[in-house]
């Protein structure tokens, strides 16, 4: 089997799995408990927190664990919402490619009376500083841009955008689910204010993810209860998890560089090869890119069926197509990157890890164009492509 | 549990009836790319009886497999036995469809009516209008 599907999620780290199982066995204490057993699950908490700091270069303090990297996004806007709101500020700047835990709680806020203002993101699938300054007005509360898109793996500059948001004086929240462990993170270079990442996408276990908080910035809780995470966030901390995220993104940020060599080696084969088969068209920029992002529009075929077909031949993917997503729109990313719909359901997504192989790769190159011809064989797409009946796009 | 059924991933990874019919009788085509599924259903007809049927589908592994079963259900079947033919029937004999995906059987029966209809237009024979719905108002679209 490979796996080429690390954007969705990834295998959990055997040092991710080492440090959460002594706390799913004898370490099962509840950190609030006083009692020896409480406390060292405490620590373990502390410790955790100490390591996913040092990997964003910021104060432990300035950590909130959370359910994910949903939930993480959740908490962001909603607390810079309520800031904005006290202050009479209710203007959002965003994207138009942001993930749904972003654009949803967004959409919720404009029911509220908030007014969103979504950035297009051009065919490369980004913004620029310019365009986030150019947006930001008086009552602007907040900036909410993703470090890394998740489908087309652009990287966003988040260093610049947060410059303009500190001059500005507005505050700046990053979805960095897809960077973290995968990308250089840190919030202060990088001028951020609230940072959410999760940890299965870094091996780590699913489940659990992290706020980073710059100090001083009120915290909204999403959930009442405890006075866990300084009380921002109630419940008793999911000890293993956590435990096993930092593990898992101690792992992932000291080999870094070294994966990201190897992925980009290999993410730039397989774009080569899926380049030469006709009529298809990469998404996103070919050289901004996350290291193991491989996003491709075939013309012609829809996404679904390319992907049981590639499940059967053994490799795991995905794709934006409709189908996939059980609603009638193809994925607002590609959408907004100018794909029309007919080519977005064509769309094949191939996310690396440090893992893949070379033969993985000569794998996937010898079946994807197979499986393409053999698609369009079977499309009257394709046919009144190749009749002339329909103009190709790609 | 898997997505599909057996019956489906069978119909989907070996379709019956692929490709097209030179001179057909009758061609339906149903559905557009904007959605992401298109059928397209070949006949040939004599004395009323469909002797041949072949089908072309952008589309899902379960718009393949619905139309693949689809083109089964009617070969050799009178016009009449084909037009009896219902979205619910090509569910149950592919085993069952995920509930967002049962669009796909609409598209099936859709395309069977398509192509008669075509059949009938291009022989001047006289139908009901009414038991022929046209794309704007087929049910798959409005399904999801």
């Amino acid at each position: 089997m490979i796996y080429v599907d690390n954007a969705a999620t990834t295998r959990m780290s055997q040092t991710a799995l080492d440090a959460m199982l002594p706390f799913l066995t004898e370490g099962y204490g509840n950190p609030s408990s006083l009692h020896s057993v409480g406390q060292a699950a405490a620590e373990a908490l502390q410790k955790a927190r100490e390591t996913v700091a040092a990997c964003l270069n910021c104060a432990p303090r300035e950590i909130i664990f959370t359910s994910g990297g949903s939930e993480a996004d959740n908490q962001a806007i909603i607390s810079a919402a309520a800031i904005g709101a006290r202050k009479g500020k209710k203007h959002i700047v965003s994207t138009a490619f942001e993930h749904h835990a972003v654009l949803h709680t967004l959409q919720k806020l404009q029911k509220q009376g908030f007014e969103i203002e979504l950035l297009p993101v051009g065919s490369a699938g980004t913004v620029t500083a310019e365009q986030v300054k150019k947006a930001i007005r008086d009552d602007t509360c907040l900036v909410t841009v993703m470090f890394a898109n998740n489908e087309i793996g652009s990287i966003l500059p988040v260093a610049e955008i947060g410059a303009v948001c500190r001059e500005k004086g507005v505050l700046f929240h990053t979805d960095a689910v897809q960077a973290v462990g995968h990308l250089p993170i840190d919030v202060q270079a990088q001028n951020v204010d609230l940072l959410s990442l999760s940890a299965h996408k870094f091996h780590g276990p699913k489940g659990v993810g992290a706020l980073f908080v710059k100090n001083g910035v009120p915290i909204t809780p999403l959930i009442e209860g405890g006075a866990q995470e300084r009380g921002k966030r109630a419940g008793t901390e999911n000890v293993p998890a956590i435990v096993g995220m930092a593990a898992a993104l101690k792992e992932a940020v000291e080999a870094l560089a070294e994966n990201a060599k190897k992925m980009t080696a290999l993410r730039d084969q397989l774009i080569d090869g899926l380049a030469r088969i006709p009529h298809s068209a990469l998404n996103g920029d070919a050289v901004n890119r996350l290291p193991g992002n491989v996003n491709f529009c075939f013309e012609g075929i829809e996404g679904e069926s390319l992907l049981l077909l590639l499940d059967a031949k053994g490799i795991c993917a995905s794709s934006g197509s409709a189908c996939t997503s059980g609603s009638l729109d193809p994925s607002h990313v590609l959408l907004a990157i100018g794909r029309p719909h007919e080519v977005a359901h064509g769309s094949l997504r191939l996310s690396l890890c440090e893992a893949n192989t070379q033969e993985d790769v000569d794998y996937i190159l010898t079946e994807v164009p197979k499986i393409v011809e053999r698609l369009r064989d079977l499309s009257p797409v394709w046919h009144d492509l190749t009749n002339g009946k329909r103009a190709f796009i790609l | 549990m898997a997505l599909y059924t057996e019956t489906v991933m069978d119909h989907f990874m070996n379709p019956r009836n692929v490709g097209e019919i030179e001179n057909p009788d009758g061609v339906g085509e149903v559905g557009n790319a904007k959605c992401g599924d298109i059928m397209k259903m070949y006949l040939k007809i004599e004395n009323g009886v469909i002797v041949d049927v072949k089908f072309e589908t952008f589309g899902c592994g379960s718009a393949i497999a619905s139309s693949s079963m689809a083109t089964e259900m009617i070969k050799g079947k009178t016009i009449e036995e084909a037009l009896a033919v219902t979205n619910k029937q090509v569910v149950e004999a592919l085993g069952g469809l995920p509930a967002h995906k049962l669009h796909c059987s609409v598209l099936a029966e859709e395309s069977i009516k398509a192509a008669v209809k075509d059949y009938y237009d291009k022989n001047g024979i006289e139908y009901d209008h009414s038991r022929f719905p046209d794309c704007e108002n087929c049910a798959a679209c409005h399904m999801v």
